[in-house]
């Protein structure tokens, strides 16, 4: 070592050079997500995923402009026709629409961005490293979801605007504004809802120390709300409110309601409802609509605001979730000890 | 860097011990990991904390990091309680864990850079500071690889690098020369000790071998079970031990019964044996130092003496023994538990 190594403008002791050495306030979370989202958007995690989640989109989009381009003589004049290449399903459902395959892969999305979160950071031995810098201990846990969910943020929007150029090409019509609205709005509650899955991964990468366990646990809960969700409420349902032989009009519809209540905890539930209301203008509930609730209703597209007004609890119960798993991934983090 | 270097001397100076422990203890439900624990460490002194592995030395530095809670007790690192104001001790304390690790996609230099926006360095300060420490702990040349290529050795001098980057006035190591070849050692251990004595930083550090340290060390505490049997420089722990007496072996050729008879009569000797694990090593216990009296009966002609050591006078015996004791002690109580329940 010799005197050249020294650094030249080592801060000198005084008030002043300690004074520069006090970092922002609160400016450690936006270091932590700023190496998270480079680290994100630079993995093959990142590619992959775009890529899955860009093929998937744009095979359903093509079908569903296929479909509408050969009922074209009929579709004209449909309302909000654009809408339709987001929520159309050729062929018998063979091909699943746009939003039906958006719905099953945010979850994976959110899963893939979270599950190694912590538990990468302790195995890699970093945490310790990085909780010993002048940061708030939350600064870690915050900046790993803020970073995850800007990423998510990118890739739905971006295989989004993706799908409604290819559909203007294919189609040859342009979005409304209403109907640009609608899918901003979407896009916002499909970012949300894939971030309720990101804390619960988070929540996950937490609380196991194995981040291929964490992986497991949260695509196991994914297949579960998603997958078999449906038929296990109607067997509660039908277990807690049985329908008998020659049911009466309410026996049924307290089986009906009961189901649909249990199936609303599931945020795959919320979300598809979510999406059906806000793509389809003309839908007038996310429940049931009986015909005398209809009787005089012109069948008239709502506007943006009366749709949102439909699915007001639907987001907010999907917010509740987000905010749940991620208080719990919070709170957990911050009372953990820092050694295995 | 010489001693004109002007950043000690521009440093206020600390009065007070840059790192105290009153009666630190913490416990994890029944068991207590670190049992009212004491120390003090001041500006310009390397600290061992020396022990077996499972002692509490982790748990110590963790509570001095604000990074554990104590369960009682009060530690003070620079002047700041690390319990209620662990942003003020961690800004000018640089921390170097134990199996230290760094995200292998990235370089060494980024993951300073890293470090370095998590302390509020402007960029510019921040490369030039980089480019000081890389040099200083000598991987300039592999700055721009990334770590997952480096050696365990190459990883734990980018993590002193790490910590001087901060440019801290506490540096506090744990167990810094695990799992580095022994050159690598005497190196990493020269730098800390310049950097005790050039920048006039408090070092704390904690290892398990203590033979690697106890050159840089200027006081250490032995530390088992979560408490500290022995406080001291290394030289009078071992004093303290040896008590006016000394434990030497001899290897002596020879009629071996000639031989004892010759060290039996020798001044101050008391007894001698046979080594137990070397057949044809003596041990003589006597007052004083007798390896002053057998060198001279070697002088006189009286033994043909090829080997003659001193025991008990190097840290690593005094390490072994303080253990033995504790640990003897630490059975004892179990015992008595086992035969208050039975």
């Amino acid at each position: 070592m010799t005197a050249q190594a020294e650094p030249a403008e080592r801060p000198k002791a005084t008030a002043e050079g300690r004074a520069r050495r006090v970092p922002r306030p609160r400016s450690g979370i936006w270091v932590v997500a700023g190496k998270e989202m480079a680290d994100h958007l630079l993995s093959l995690r990142f590619l992959i995923l775009l890529a899955l989640i860009a093929l998937a989109t744009l095979g359903a989009v093509y079908a569903a402009a296929g479909g509408l381009r050969s009922v074209a003589p009929e579709a004209t004049g449909t309302p909000a026709l654009f809408l339709r290449l987001f929520t159309v399903s050729v062929e018998e459902g063979q091909i699943p629409p746009f939003f039906v395959v958006v719905g099953l892969l945010a979850p994976l999305l959110g899963i893939a961005l979270g599950f190694d979160a912590v538990s990468g950071e302790r195995s890699a031995g970093t945490l310790p490293r990085l909780l010993s810098q002048p940061i708030h201990r939350d600064a870690v846990i915050n900046g790993k979801f803020v970073a995850g969910l800007a990423v998510i943020a990118v890739i739905l929007a971006s295989v989004t605007l993706l799908v409604a150029g290819f559909g203007i090409l294919r189609l040859g019509i342009a979005p409304t504004l209403e109907e640009v609205l609608r899918i901003a709005a979407w896009l916002a509650v499909a970012i949300l809802y894939a971030g309720v899955w990101l804390a619960f991964s988070l929540l996950c990468s937490v609380l196991v120390r194995r981040a291929a366990t964490a992986a497991f646990l949260a695509i196991a809960a994914w297949l579960v709300l998603t997958l078999f969700a449906a038929r296990l409420t109607g067997i509660v349902a039908d277990a807690l409110a049985p329908v008998p032989a020659n049911p009466t009009f309410e026996e049924v519809l307290a089986n009906a309601e009961l189901e649909q209540a249990l199936s609303r905890l599931s945020p795959s539930t919320l979300f598809s409802e979510a999406t059906l209301v806000l793509l389809t203008p003309q839908a007038r509930s996310a429940g049931f609509i009986f015909e005398f609730q209809l009787v005089g209703a012109l069948p008239d597209p709502l506007p943006l605001g009366q749709s949102l007004l439909i699915i007001w609890p639907q987001v907010v119960g999907l917010l509740a979730l987000a905010v749940a798993c991620f208080g719990a991934a919070y709170v957990a983090f911050m009372r953990q000890e820092i050694r295995a | 860097m010489t001693a004109a270097s002007p950043t000690f001397a521009d440093r206020p100076a600390v009065q007070a011990p840059v790192i105290r422990a009153l009666g630190l203890t913490k416990r994890y439900g029944d068991k207590i990991a670190v049992d009212r624990l004491d120390l003090e460490v001041r500006r310009g002194e390397v600290f061992g904390l020396l022990g077996p592995n499972g002692a509490g030395k982790t748990t110590t530095i963790l509570m001095l990091l604000g990074l554990s809670e104590p369960s009682e007790g009060r530690a003070q690192v620079v002047g700041f309680d690390p319990t209620r104001d662990p942003l003020a001790v961690k800004r000018v304390v640089g921390y170097l864990p134990d199996n230290v690790g760094f995200y292998g996609d990235l370089t060494g230099r980024e993951n300073l850079r890293f470090t370095c926006r998590l302390n509020g360095l402007p960029d510019a300060e921040a490369d030039s500071r980089i480019a000081a420490v890389l040099e200083q702990v000598g991987l300039v040349g592999a700055a721009d690889d990334a770590v997952e290529t480096y050696s365990r050795g190459m990883r734990q001098r980018l993590g002193l690098a790490d910590v001087l980057v901060k440019d801290p006035d506490v540096v506090i190591l744990d167990e810094p020369t695990i799992a580095i070849d022994p050159e690598g050692v005497a190196e990493l251990l020269a730098l800390i000790r310049r950097l005790a004595t050039e920048r006039g930083m408090a070092v704390l550090l904690s290892s398990h071998l203590l033979h690697q340290v106890q050159q840089i060390c200027d006081r250490v505490a032995i530390f088992v079970e979560g408490r500290v049997v022995a406080l001291g420089s290394p030289a009078q722990l071992a004093e303290r031990l040896a008590t006016g007496s000394s434990l030497v072996e001899v290897g002596a050729d020879g009629d071996p019964e000639h031989v004892r008879t010759v060290l039996e009569v020798l001044p101050g000797v008391r007894r001698v044996e046979r080594d137990a694990s070397d057949a044809r090593l003596w041990l003589v216990s006597g007052v004083g130092d007798v390896r002053r009296s057998v060198a001279e009966a070697a002088g006189r002609g009286e033994l043909m003496v090829w080997h003659l050591r001193r025991r008990g006078d190097e840290l690593d015996e005094v390490y072994r023994r303080y253990f033995a004791e504790a640990e003897g002690r630490a059975a004892e109580r179990a015992r008595e538990r086992d035969d208050g329940a039975g």
